[in-house]
């Protein structure tokens, strides 16, 4: 369980892609904070989740663990996530 | 007889404490598998927000830790209301009946790309979630250190009490 087969680094933005669609709770919690782990401050993630429990789990594990959501966006089916590590500026 | 004094653990943390994670003591005392997720998935999700995680196994939750049958824990058909089949009592007591229900909802948690049992708990180990078995079960129930999955610490309820003391959430399952 901590392949990180979907996750991508996307070096000029300083930003890495987590796809946890299809995934239920706990996953795209404990996927994220792989990759979250892994990341220096001020490094972005972006994951995509299609978990309803997930507009209100995501926002909560950033602020249990001290980084930032940055922008949620809500398209068809899915939830689109961009997490700064760290509490930023 | 002479007694010698046990030498107390040196404190060699450095001067400059480390901030104070939130930790989460839960209890588990089933050993059904349905029963075995929640406290599994709690757990994980605390050590993900970096919180400290630890789980009591007591009772028949001790089975979420033994060997040879954390892989095969079975869902209840008999008195189960909220079952994957759900049965008039009489007929959830037919032989093969907790099989069923075992193998339904083992198939809705893998169509749901949710982990077994067995890889909640590797996924719980890797993340330091710590596991206690509960000394009194183990004593009752004629289970051995052996028989435990690896890293298991044997503790008895001061022992647990005493890290669910400096515990944010505590709960019971």
């Amino acid at each position: 369980m901590t392949d990180t087969a979907h996750t991508k680094p996307s070096t000029e933005l300083d930003l890495t892609d987590l796809d946890c669609t299809g995934l239920l709770c706990p996953l795209p919690v404990y996927k994220a904070a792989l990759v979250l782990n892994q990341l220096e401050d001020g490094q972005l993630l972006r994951m995509v989740t299609t978990d309803p429990g997930a507009l209100a789990d995501i926002p909560a594990m950033a602020r249990q663990r001290g980084d930032t959501l940055v922008e949620v966006v809500e398209e068809e089916g899915r939830q689109v996530f961009i997490l700064k590590k760290g509490a930023g500026e | 007889m002479t007694q010698t004094a046990v030498p107390l653990p040196v404190d060699d943390r450095a001067a400059e404490p480390a901030p104070r994670r939130k930790r989460i003591a839960l209890v588990a005392s089933k050993g059904t598998l349905d029963q075995a997720y929640p406290p599994l998935i709690l757990a994980s999700t605390a050590v993900s927000m970096g919180w400290e995680a630890g789980i009591y196994f007591t009772f028949y939750g001790l089975d979420i830790l033994h060997k040879d049958r954390f892989q095969k824990l079975k869902v209840a058909s008999l008195a189960n209301p909220s079952g994957p089949i759900q049965l008039p009592n009489a007929l959830g007591a037919i032989p093969g009946a907790t099989a069923a229900a075992t193998k339904i909802m083992r198939k809705w948690m893998s169509d749901a790309r949710m982990p077994t049992v067995p890889e909640f708990l590797q996924m719980n180990r890797e993340l330091g979630v710590q596991f206690f078995a509960c000394a009194t079960t183990m004593g009752v129930m004629g289970v051995e250190e052996s028989d435990l999955i690896d890293g298991s610490d044997i503790a008895g309820a001061a022992a647990f009490l005493d890290y669910a003391a400096e515990a944010d959430v505590s709960l019971f399952v």
